[in-house]
Protein backbone atom coordinates (compact mmCIF):
# COMPACT_ATOMS: atom_id res chain seq x y z
CA UNK A 1 0.00 0.00 0.00
CA UNK A 2 1.28 3.48 -0.84
CA UNK A 3 2.47 5.56 2.08
CA UNK A 4 0.41 8.69 2.72
CA UNK A 5 1.75 11.55 4.88
CA UNK A 6 -0.56 13.18 7.44
CA UNK A 7 -0.24 15.83 10.14
CA UNK A 8 -0.73 14.32 13.60
CA UNK A 9 0.48 16.90 16.10
CA UNK A 10 0.84 20.63 16.65
CA UNK A 11 2.24 22.57 19.57
CA UNK A 12 3.29 26.04 20.66
CA UNK A 13 4.34 27.90 23.80
CA UNK A 14 2.29 30.41 25.78
CA UNK A 15 3.04 34.14 25.39
CA UNK A 16 2.31 37.08 27.64
CA UNK A 17 2.65 40.59 26.23
CA UNK A 18 4.40 39.03 23.26
CA UNK A 19 7.07 37.32 25.33
CA UNK A 20 7.43 33.60 26.05
CA UNK A 21 6.04 32.94 29.52
CA UNK A 22 8.92 32.01 31.82
CA UNK A 23 11.50 33.13 29.25
CA UNK A 24 14.20 30.84 27.92
CA UNK A 25 16.83 30.50 25.24
CA UNK A 26 15.85 29.99 21.61
CA UNK A 27 16.75 26.30 22.02
CA UNK A 28 14.67 25.87 25.17
CA UNK A 29 11.53 27.34 23.63
CA UNK A 30 11.87 25.16 20.53
CA UNK A 31 12.24 22.08 22.73
CA UNK A 32 9.08 23.06 24.63
CA UNK A 33 7.11 23.53 21.41
CA UNK A 34 8.47 20.25 20.03
CA UNK A 35 7.43 18.38 23.17
CA UNK A 36 3.97 19.93 23.07
CA UNK A 37 3.53 18.80 19.46
CA UNK A 38 4.84 15.26 20.15
CA UNK A 39 2.55 14.98 23.18
CA UNK A 40 -0.33 16.22 21.02
CA UNK A 41 0.47 13.48 18.50
CA UNK A 42 0.95 10.84 21.19
CA UNK A 43 4.22 9.75 19.61
CA UNK A 44 7.48 9.59 21.60
CA UNK A 45 10.31 11.95 20.62
CA UNK A 46 12.67 8.97 20.11
CA UNK A 47 10.65 8.02 17.02
CA UNK A 48 11.45 11.30 15.23
CA UNK A 49 13.70 10.50 12.27
CA UNK A 50 13.05 13.60 10.15
CA UNK A 51 13.84 17.13 11.36
CA UNK A 52 12.86 20.31 9.49
CA UNK A 53 14.11 23.65 10.82
CA UNK A 54 14.34 27.20 9.49
CA UNK A 55 15.86 29.43 12.09
CA UNK A 56 17.36 32.88 11.91
CA UNK A 57 18.36 32.28 15.51
CA UNK A 58 21.87 31.97 16.85
CA UNK A 59 23.63 33.24 13.73
CA UNK A 60 26.61 32.98 13.51
CA UNK A 61 27.69 29.70 15.02
CA UNK A 62 24.97 27.25 16.06
CA UNK A 63 22.34 28.97 13.92
CA UNK A 64 24.27 28.29 10.74
CA UNK A 65 23.46 24.57 10.90
CA UNK A 66 20.13 24.74 12.69
CA UNK A 67 18.88 21.18 12.22
CA UNK A 68 22.24 19.76 13.34
CA UNK A 69 22.16 21.95 16.44
CA UNK A 70 18.52 21.31 17.27
CA UNK A 71 18.83 17.55 16.67
CA UNK A 72 21.65 17.44 19.17
CA UNK A 73 19.69 19.55 21.66
CA UNK A 74 16.62 17.30 21.37
CA UNK A 75 18.72 14.13 21.59
CA UNK A 76 17.62 12.69 18.26
CA UNK A 77 19.56 11.36 15.24
CA UNK A 78 17.49 12.27 12.16
CA UNK A 79 18.05 10.38 8.90
CA UNK A 80 16.22 13.11 6.98
CA UNK A 81 16.92 16.83 7.50
CA UNK A 82 15.63 19.91 5.71
CA UNK A 83 16.74 23.43 6.57
CA UNK A 84 15.05 25.08 3.61
CA UNK A 85 14.80 28.73 4.51
CA UNK A 86 12.72 30.81 2.12
CA UNK A 87 11.56 33.15 4.88
CA UNK A 88 8.33 33.01 6.85
CA UNK A 89 6.82 30.64 4.29
CA UNK A 90 9.47 28.00 5.00
CA UNK A 91 7.20 25.89 7.18
CA UNK A 92 4.54 25.38 4.53
CA UNK A 93 7.37 24.23 2.26
CA UNK A 94 8.57 21.96 5.09
CA UNK A 95 5.15 20.26 5.17
CA UNK A 96 5.50 19.59 1.46
CA UNK A 97 9.07 18.36 1.78
CA UNK A 98 8.23 16.17 4.79
CA UNK A 99 5.27 14.70 2.90
CA UNK A 100 7.56 13.83 -0.02
CA UNK A 101 10.18 12.34 2.32
CA UNK A 102 7.63 10.32 4.31
CA UNK A 103 5.89 9.04 1.19
CA UNK A 104 9.23 8.09 -0.37
CA UNK A 105 10.29 6.24 2.78
CA UNK A 106 13.12 8.60 3.81
CA UNK A 107 11.59 9.01 7.25
CA UNK A 108 8.60 7.86 9.28
CA UNK A 109 8.07 10.66 11.79
CA UNK A 110 8.92 14.25 10.79
CA UNK A 111 9.16 17.14 13.23
CA UNK A 112 9.00 20.76 11.98
CA UNK A 113 10.14 23.30 14.58
CA UNK A 114 10.62 27.05 14.84
CA UNK A 115 11.30 29.44 17.67
CA UNK A 116 12.42 33.02 18.20
CA UNK A 117 13.06 35.15 21.28
CA UNK A 118 13.38 38.37 19.25
CA UNK A 119 11.17 40.45 21.54
CA UNK A 120 12.76 39.31 24.81
CA UNK A 121 16.23 39.69 23.30
CA UNK A 122 15.37 43.02 21.56
CA UNK A 123 17.14 41.73 18.47
CA UNK A 124 14.79 43.17 15.81
CA UNK A 125 15.65 46.42 14.07
CA UNK A 126 14.60 48.20 10.89
CA UNK A 127 18.18 48.58 9.72
CA UNK A 128 21.51 46.97 10.34
CA UNK A 129 21.67 44.44 7.53
CA UNK A 130 25.18 44.48 6.05
CA UNK A 131 25.53 46.14 2.65
CA UNK A 132 27.06 43.12 0.95
CA UNK A 133 26.26 41.27 -2.29
CA UNK A 134 22.70 42.16 -3.39
CA UNK A 135 22.14 44.38 -0.36
CA UNK A 136 24.70 46.96 -1.52
CA UNK A 137 22.00 48.16 -3.91
CA UNK A 138 19.24 48.30 -1.28
CA UNK A 139 20.15 49.42 2.20
CA UNK A 140 22.45 52.30 1.24
CA UNK A 141 19.18 54.18 0.55
CA UNK A 142 17.93 53.83 4.11
CA UNK A 143 15.00 51.60 3.20
CA UNK A 144 13.42 50.37 6.45
CA UNK A 145 13.62 46.56 6.26
CA UNK A 146 11.39 44.82 5.52
CA UNK A 147 8.49 47.30 5.74
CA UNK A 148 9.89 49.59 3.02
CA UNK A 149 9.69 46.90 0.36
CA UNK A 150 6.08 46.12 1.27
CA UNK A 151 5.35 49.85 1.22
CA UNK A 152 6.71 50.13 -2.35
CA UNK A 153 4.46 47.24 -3.41
CA UNK A 154 1.45 48.78 -1.70
CA UNK A 155 2.01 52.16 -3.34
CA UNK A 156 2.20 50.52 -6.77
CA UNK A 157 -0.96 48.48 -6.13
CA UNK A 158 -2.79 51.67 -5.14
CA UNK A 159 -1.53 53.39 -8.29
CA UNK A 160 -2.60 50.59 -10.63
CA UNK A 161 -5.85 49.51 -8.99
CA UNK A 162 -7.08 52.39 -6.86
CA UNK A 163 -6.70 50.42 -3.63
CA UNK A 164 -7.17 52.68 -0.60
CA UNK A 165 -5.55 52.78 2.86
CA UNK A 166 -9.05 52.30 4.32
CA UNK A 167 -9.41 49.02 2.43
CA UNK A 168 -6.11 47.82 3.88
CA UNK A 169 -7.30 48.90 7.32
CA UNK A 170 -10.32 46.59 6.95
CA UNK A 171 -7.90 43.68 7.15
CA UNK A 172 -6.27 44.93 10.36
CA UNK A 173 -9.66 45.53 11.98
CA UNK A 174 -11.09 42.13 11.00
CA UNK A 175 -7.95 40.32 12.12
CA UNK A 176 -8.10 42.06 15.50
CA UNK A 177 -11.68 40.82 15.92
CA UNK A 178 -10.43 37.24 15.50
CA UNK A 179 -7.66 37.93 18.02
CA UNK A 180 -10.24 39.15 20.52
CA UNK A 181 -11.68 35.61 20.39
CA UNK A 182 -8.28 33.98 20.97
CA UNK A 183 -7.09 33.99 24.59
CA UNK A 184 -3.52 33.31 23.39
CA UNK A 185 -3.38 36.44 21.20
CA UNK A 186 -1.09 39.33 22.12
CA UNK A 187 -3.33 42.24 21.02
CA UNK A 188 -7.02 41.66 21.78
CA UNK A 189 -8.60 45.10 22.22
CA UNK A 190 -10.87 46.03 19.30
CA UNK A 191 -9.66 48.65 16.83
CA UNK A 192 -11.49 50.72 14.22
CA UNK A 193 -10.64 51.75 10.67
CA UNK A 194 -10.02 55.21 12.08
CA UNK A 195 -7.56 53.80 14.65
CA UNK A 196 -5.57 52.21 11.83
CA UNK A 197 -5.67 55.37 9.73
CA UNK A 198 -4.46 57.48 12.67
CA UNK A 199 -1.76 55.06 13.83
CA UNK A 200 1.89 56.12 13.55
CA UNK A 201 3.08 56.42 9.94
CA UNK A 202 6.02 54.06 9.31
CA UNK A 203 6.73 53.94 5.58
CA UNK A 204 4.03 55.47 3.37
CA UNK A 205 1.36 54.28 2.89
CA UNK A 206 1.88 51.71 5.68
CA UNK A 207 1.15 52.71 9.26
CA UNK A 208 1.83 50.96 12.53
CA UNK A 209 -1.45 49.02 12.54
CA UNK A 210 -0.80 47.81 8.98
CA UNK A 211 2.28 46.03 10.33
CA UNK A 212 2.59 42.72 12.14
CA UNK A 213 3.64 42.52 15.74
CA UNK A 214 7.17 41.89 16.92
CA UNK A 215 6.93 39.04 19.45
CA UNK A 216 8.63 35.90 20.66
CA UNK A 217 7.15 32.55 19.82
CA UNK A 218 7.77 28.88 19.13
CA UNK A 219 5.76 26.25 17.33
CA UNK A 220 6.04 22.72 16.02
CA UNK A 221 4.21 20.33 13.70
CA UNK A 222 4.49 16.51 13.62
CA UNK A 223 3.85 14.40 10.53
CA UNK A 224 3.88 10.67 9.93
CA UNK A 225 2.28 8.04 7.70
CA UNK A 226 -1.47 7.48 7.80
CA UNK A 227 -0.73 3.90 8.81
CA UNK A 228 1.49 4.94 11.72
CA UNK A 229 -1.06 7.58 12.75
CA UNK A 230 -3.73 4.90 12.96
CA UNK A 231 -1.46 2.64 15.04
CA UNK A 232 -0.86 5.48 17.52
CA UNK A 233 -4.51 6.54 17.61
CA UNK A 234 -3.66 10.03 16.26
CA UNK A 235 -6.22 12.54 14.98
CA UNK A 236 -4.93 12.89 11.44
CA UNK A 237 -5.21 15.88 9.14
CA UNK A 238 -4.79 15.07 5.47
CA UNK A 239 -2.54 16.97 3.09
CA UNK A 240 -4.42 17.47 -0.16
CA UNK A 241 -2.03 19.65 -2.09
CA UNK A 242 1.00 21.86 -1.92
CA UNK A 243 3.21 24.15 -3.97
CA UNK A 244 6.06 26.59 -3.51
CA UNK A 245 7.94 29.25 -5.48
CA UNK A 246 10.25 32.19 -5.06
CA UNK A 247 10.94 35.03 -7.44
CA UNK A 248 13.43 37.50 -5.92
CA UNK A 249 15.22 38.61 -2.78
CA UNK A 250 15.90 42.29 -3.51
CA UNK A 251 12.71 44.32 -3.79
CA UNK A 252 14.27 45.89 -6.91
CA UNK A 253 14.12 42.46 -8.57
CA UNK A 254 10.45 41.71 -7.82
CA UNK A 255 8.95 40.95 -11.24
CA UNK A 256 5.80 43.06 -10.70
CA UNK A 257 5.33 45.06 -7.51
CA UNK A 258 1.53 45.00 -7.75
CA UNK A 259 1.36 41.24 -8.19
CA UNK A 260 2.47 38.37 -5.98
CA UNK A 261 3.93 36.05 -8.58
CA UNK A 262 5.26 33.49 -6.07
CA UNK A 263 1.79 32.96 -4.59
CA UNK A 264 0.26 32.70 -8.05
CA UNK A 265 2.67 29.85 -8.79
CA UNK A 266 2.41 28.00 -5.47
CA UNK A 267 -1.36 28.39 -5.22
CA UNK A 268 -1.94 27.05 -8.71
CA UNK A 269 0.22 24.01 -7.96
CA UNK A 270 -1.55 23.31 -4.67
CA UNK A 271 -5.06 23.60 -6.14
CA UNK A 272 -4.10 21.36 -9.06
CA UNK A 273 -2.69 18.69 -6.75
CA UNK A 274 -5.74 18.88 -4.48
CA UNK A 275 -8.09 18.70 -7.45
CA UNK A 276 -10.47 21.17 -5.86
CA UNK A 277 -11.68 24.72 -6.55
CA UNK A 278 -11.83 27.79 -4.32
CA UNK A 279 -15.41 27.19 -3.20
CA UNK A 280 -14.27 24.02 -1.40
CA UNK A 281 -12.10 26.07 1.01
CA UNK A 282 -13.80 26.73 4.36
CA UNK A 283 -11.07 28.71 6.10
CA UNK A 284 -7.91 30.50 4.94
CA UNK A 285 -4.80 31.09 7.03
CA UNK A 286 -2.61 33.47 5.06
CA UNK A 287 0.58 35.24 6.03
CA UNK A 288 -0.10 38.78 7.21
CA UNK A 289 3.26 40.41 7.75
CA UNK A 290 1.46 43.54 6.59
CA UNK A 291 -2.15 44.21 5.60
CA UNK A 292 -0.98 44.52 2.03
CA UNK A 293 0.49 41.00 2.12
CA UNK A 294 -3.03 39.64 2.65
CA UNK A 295 -4.51 41.71 -0.15
CA UNK A 296 -1.87 40.64 -2.66
CA UNK A 297 -2.12 37.00 -1.56
CA UNK A 298 -5.91 36.76 -1.91
CA UNK A 299 -5.59 38.09 -5.45
CA UNK A 300 -2.68 35.84 -6.32
CA UNK A 301 -4.38 32.71 -5.01
CA UNK A 302 -7.40 33.55 -7.15
CA UNK A 303 -9.98 34.22 -4.43
CA UNK A 304 -10.68 37.45 -6.31
CA UNK A 305 -9.60 39.10 -9.54
CA UNK A 306 -6.24 40.80 -9.73
CA UNK A 307 -6.65 44.35 -8.47
CA UNK A 308 -9.96 43.59 -6.73
CA UNK A 309 -8.47 42.72 -3.33
CA UNK A 310 -9.46 46.05 -1.79
CA UNK A 311 -13.13 45.57 -2.68
CA UNK A 312 -12.97 41.90 -1.67
CA UNK A 313 -11.98 42.62 1.95
CA UNK A 314 -14.40 45.56 2.35
CA UNK A 315 -17.23 45.57 4.89
CA UNK A 316 -15.39 43.23 7.27
CA UNK A 317 -15.82 40.27 4.95
CA UNK A 318 -12.88 38.43 6.60
CA UNK A 319 -14.00 39.08 10.21
CA UNK A 320 -15.74 36.59 12.53
CA UNK A 321 -19.22 36.06 11.11
CA UNK A 322 -18.12 37.30 7.69
CA UNK A 323 -18.37 35.13 4.62
CA UNK A 324 -14.60 34.61 4.27
CA UNK A 325 -13.02 33.43 7.57
CA UNK A 326 -9.38 34.52 7.42
CA UNK A 327 -6.54 34.36 9.93
CA UNK A 328 -8.75 33.03 12.67
CA UNK A 329 -6.11 33.10 15.42
CA UNK A 330 -5.60 36.85 15.03
CA UNK A 331 -2.70 36.48 12.61
CA UNK A 332 0.70 38.07 12.65
CA UNK A 333 -1.09 41.40 12.95
CA UNK A 334 -2.61 40.65 16.37
CA UNK A 335 -1.74 37.14 17.65
CA UNK A 336 2.04 36.88 17.38
CA UNK A 337 4.86 37.34 14.89
CA UNK A 338 8.20 35.93 15.97
CA UNK A 339 10.19 36.84 12.86
CA UNK A 340 9.04 33.91 10.75
CA UNK A 341 5.35 33.32 11.38
CA UNK A 342 4.40 30.59 8.90
CA UNK A 343 4.35 27.70 11.37
CA UNK A 344 1.48 29.33 13.27
CA UNK A 345 -0.66 29.36 10.12
CA UNK A 346 -0.35 25.57 10.01
CA UNK A 347 -1.03 25.15 13.71
CA UNK A 348 -4.21 27.24 13.51
CA UNK A 349 -5.45 25.45 10.39
CA UNK A 350 -5.00 22.07 12.11
CA UNK A 351 -6.85 23.28 15.20
CA UNK A 352 -9.69 24.62 13.06
CA UNK A 353 -9.96 21.35 11.15
CA UNK A 354 -10.03 19.41 14.42
CA UNK A 355 -12.76 21.68 15.74
CA UNK A 356 -10.77 22.75 18.79
CA UNK A 357 -10.58 26.50 18.25
CA UNK A 358 -13.13 27.42 20.92
CA UNK A 359 -14.91 30.75 20.47
CA UNK A 360 -13.20 31.40 17.15
CA UNK A 361 -14.07 28.00 15.65
CA UNK A 362 -15.30 28.17 12.05
CA UNK A 363 -18.29 25.86 12.20
CA UNK A 364 -18.00 22.78 10.08
CA UNK A 365 -14.56 23.65 8.66
CA UNK A 366 -13.49 20.68 6.56
CA UNK A 367 -10.87 22.12 4.21
CA UNK A 368 -8.29 24.81 4.95
CA UNK A 369 -5.86 26.68 2.75
CA UNK A 370 -2.60 27.78 4.35
CA UNK A 371 -0.34 30.22 2.54
CA UNK A 372 3.02 31.51 3.71
CA UNK A 373 4.90 34.49 2.31
CA UNK A 374 8.59 35.04 3.03
CA UNK A 375 11.29 37.64 2.51
CA UNK A 376 10.03 40.82 0.87
CA UNK A 377 7.11 39.25 -0.99
CA UNK A 378 9.87 36.92 -2.18
CA UNK A 379 8.58 33.42 -1.63
CA UNK A 380 5.24 31.69 -1.42
CA UNK A 381 4.21 28.27 -0.29
CA UNK A 382 0.70 26.90 -0.16
CA UNK A 383 -0.70 23.85 1.61
CA UNK A 384 -4.28 22.61 1.37
CA UNK A 385 -5.37 20.55 4.39
CA UNK A 386 -8.55 18.58 5.06
CA UNK A 387 -10.09 16.59 7.89
CA UNK A 388 -11.79 14.12 5.55
CA UNK B 1 27.63 67.41 -2.84
CA UNK B 2 27.72 66.03 0.63
CA UNK B 3 31.32 64.84 0.63
CA UNK B 4 32.04 64.12 4.22
CA UNK B 5 34.82 62.18 5.91
CA UNK B 6 32.48 61.15 8.69
CA UNK B 7 29.70 59.65 6.57
CA UNK B 8 28.06 57.15 8.94
CA UNK B 9 25.32 55.64 6.79
CA UNK B 10 25.79 52.23 5.18
CA UNK B 11 28.09 52.24 2.17
CA UNK B 12 28.24 49.45 -0.39
CA UNK B 13 30.71 46.66 0.29
CA UNK B 14 32.04 46.58 -3.26
CA UNK B 15 32.90 43.17 -4.72
CA UNK B 16 34.51 42.15 -8.05
CA UNK B 17 31.09 41.78 -9.69
CA UNK B 18 29.95 45.27 -8.77
CA UNK B 19 33.21 47.25 -8.93
CA UNK B 20 32.67 48.58 -12.48
CA UNK B 21 29.32 50.05 -11.42
CA UNK B 22 30.74 51.86 -8.41
CA UNK B 23 33.90 52.91 -10.33
CA UNK B 24 31.59 54.56 -12.88
CA UNK B 25 29.42 56.36 -10.34
CA UNK B 26 32.59 57.81 -8.80
CA UNK B 27 33.22 59.31 -12.24
CA UNK B 28 29.59 60.48 -12.36
CA UNK B 29 28.59 57.96 -14.99
CA UNK B 30 25.71 55.51 -14.66
CA UNK B 31 26.94 52.26 -16.18
CA UNK B 32 25.03 48.97 -16.13
CA UNK B 33 25.40 45.64 -17.92
CA UNK B 34 23.83 45.01 -21.30
CA UNK B 35 23.54 41.58 -22.87
CA UNK B 36 25.09 41.24 -26.34
CA UNK B 37 22.98 38.16 -26.92
CA UNK B 38 19.43 39.42 -26.21
CA UNK B 39 20.19 43.15 -26.18
CA UNK B 40 18.56 43.81 -22.81
CA UNK B 41 20.06 45.80 -19.97
CA UNK B 42 19.89 44.57 -16.41
CA UNK B 43 20.46 45.86 -12.91
CA UNK B 44 21.95 45.07 -10.38
CA UNK B 45 24.98 43.67 -12.23
CA UNK B 46 25.14 39.89 -12.61
CA UNK B 47 27.51 37.35 -14.09
CA UNK B 48 24.81 35.97 -16.40
CA UNK B 49 22.03 37.89 -18.14
CA UNK B 50 18.91 37.31 -15.98
CA UNK B 51 16.74 37.50 -19.11
CA UNK B 52 18.44 34.96 -21.42
CA UNK B 53 21.26 33.60 -19.20
CA UNK B 54 23.99 34.48 -21.66
CA UNK B 55 27.44 35.30 -20.26
CA UNK B 56 28.12 37.70 -23.15
CA UNK B 57 27.69 40.98 -21.28
CA UNK B 58 29.12 44.47 -21.67
CA UNK B 59 29.12 47.52 -19.41
CA UNK B 60 27.25 50.38 -21.03
CA UNK B 61 26.72 53.95 -19.94
CA UNK B 62 23.00 54.72 -19.74
CA UNK B 63 21.05 57.97 -19.90
CA UNK B 64 20.39 58.40 -16.19
CA UNK B 65 16.79 59.19 -17.12
CA UNK B 66 13.70 57.34 -16.08
CA UNK B 67 10.44 57.51 -14.18
CA UNK B 68 9.26 56.65 -10.72
CA UNK B 69 7.76 53.13 -10.75
CA UNK B 70 6.99 53.24 -7.03
CA UNK B 71 8.14 55.07 -3.92
CA UNK B 72 7.70 55.27 -0.18
CA UNK B 73 8.28 58.08 2.28
CA UNK B 74 10.16 56.77 5.30
CA UNK B 75 8.48 58.28 8.37
CA UNK B 76 10.64 56.12 10.63
CA UNK B 77 14.34 55.80 9.83
CA UNK B 78 16.13 52.60 8.86
CA UNK B 79 18.27 52.84 11.96
CA UNK B 80 19.63 55.81 13.92
CA UNK B 81 22.00 56.98 11.17
CA UNK B 82 19.03 57.93 8.98
CA UNK B 83 17.06 59.61 11.79
CA UNK B 84 18.04 63.17 10.84
CA UNK B 85 16.76 62.64 7.26
CA UNK B 86 13.15 61.70 8.15
CA UNK B 87 10.95 62.08 6.17
CA UNK B 88 12.89 60.89 3.12
CA UNK B 89 11.95 59.25 -0.15
CA UNK B 90 13.04 55.80 -1.28
CA UNK B 91 11.98 55.26 -4.87
CA UNK B 92 12.17 52.53 -7.43
CA UNK B 93 13.09 54.06 -10.77
CA UNK B 94 12.28 52.42 -14.09
CA UNK B 95 15.27 53.49 -16.16
CA UNK B 96 14.52 54.40 -19.77
CA UNK B 97 16.73 51.47 -20.75
CA UNK B 98 14.40 49.07 -18.86
CA UNK B 99 15.84 47.94 -15.54
CA UNK B 100 14.55 49.13 -12.19
CA UNK B 101 16.82 50.67 -9.61
CA UNK B 102 16.22 51.52 -5.97
CA UNK B 103 17.40 54.99 -4.97
CA UNK B 104 16.60 58.16 -3.07
CA UNK B 105 14.79 61.15 -4.53
CA UNK B 106 16.62 64.34 -3.58
CA UNK B 107 13.87 66.90 -3.02
CA UNK B 108 12.89 69.62 -0.59
CA UNK B 109 9.25 68.54 -0.85
CA UNK B 110 8.79 64.82 -0.25
CA UNK B 111 5.01 65.16 -0.41
CA UNK B 112 5.17 66.22 -4.08
CA UNK B 113 6.65 62.93 -5.31
CA UNK B 114 4.33 60.79 -7.48
CA UNK B 115 4.49 57.54 -9.41
CA UNK B 116 5.19 58.34 -13.05
CA UNK B 117 7.28 61.44 -12.33
CA UNK B 118 10.24 61.82 -14.68
CA UNK B 119 13.61 61.80 -12.93
CA UNK B 120 17.30 62.33 -13.68
CA UNK B 121 20.31 60.86 -11.93
CA UNK B 122 22.08 63.06 -9.39
CA UNK B 123 25.47 61.84 -8.18
CA UNK B 124 26.12 62.26 -4.48
CA UNK B 125 29.80 61.92 -3.48
CA UNK B 126 29.23 60.67 0.04
CA UNK B 127 32.87 59.70 0.65
CA UNK B 128 36.04 60.06 -1.45
CA UNK B 129 35.56 56.42 -2.54
CA UNK B 130 31.79 56.15 -2.82
CA UNK B 131 29.33 58.04 -5.01
CA UNK B 132 25.66 57.14 -4.70
CA UNK B 133 23.41 57.59 -7.77
CA UNK B 134 20.39 59.43 -6.39
CA UNK B 135 17.71 61.05 -8.54
CA UNK B 136 15.95 64.41 -8.78
CA UNK B 137 12.51 65.25 -10.14
CA UNK B 138 12.50 66.81 -13.63
CA UNK B 139 9.35 68.80 -12.78
CA UNK B 140 11.04 70.71 -9.95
Amino acid sequence: MAREAVIVGVGDVPLKDGKVVGGGSVLQVQARAAKAAMDDAGIAMRHVDGLLVAGLWGVPGPGQLPSVTLGEYLGIFPRFADTTNIGGSAFEAHVAHAAMAIEAGYCDVALIVYGSMQKSERSRTLGGRPSILTMQFENVWGIPQPVGGYALATMRHMHEHGTTPEQLAEIAVATRKWASLNPAATMRDPISIDDVMKSTPISDPLKLLDCCLVTDGAGAVVMTTAENAKAHGCRSINIRGYGEAHTHWSIGAMPDLARLTAAEMSGKAAFEMAGITHDAIDVVECYDSFTTTVLLTLEALGFCERGAGGKFVANQRTAPGGEFPLNTNGGGLSYCHPGMYGIFLLIEAVRQLRGESGERQVKGAKTALVHGTGGTLSSGSTVILANH
Amino acid sequence: MSENATYEKPVPVIDPGTKPFWDATREHRLSIPRCRSCGKHHFYPRELCPHCHSADLEWTDVSGKGEIYSYTIARKPAGPVFAADVPYVIAMIALDEGPRMLTNIVTADVEAVRIGDRVTVHFDDVTPEITLPKFTLDKA
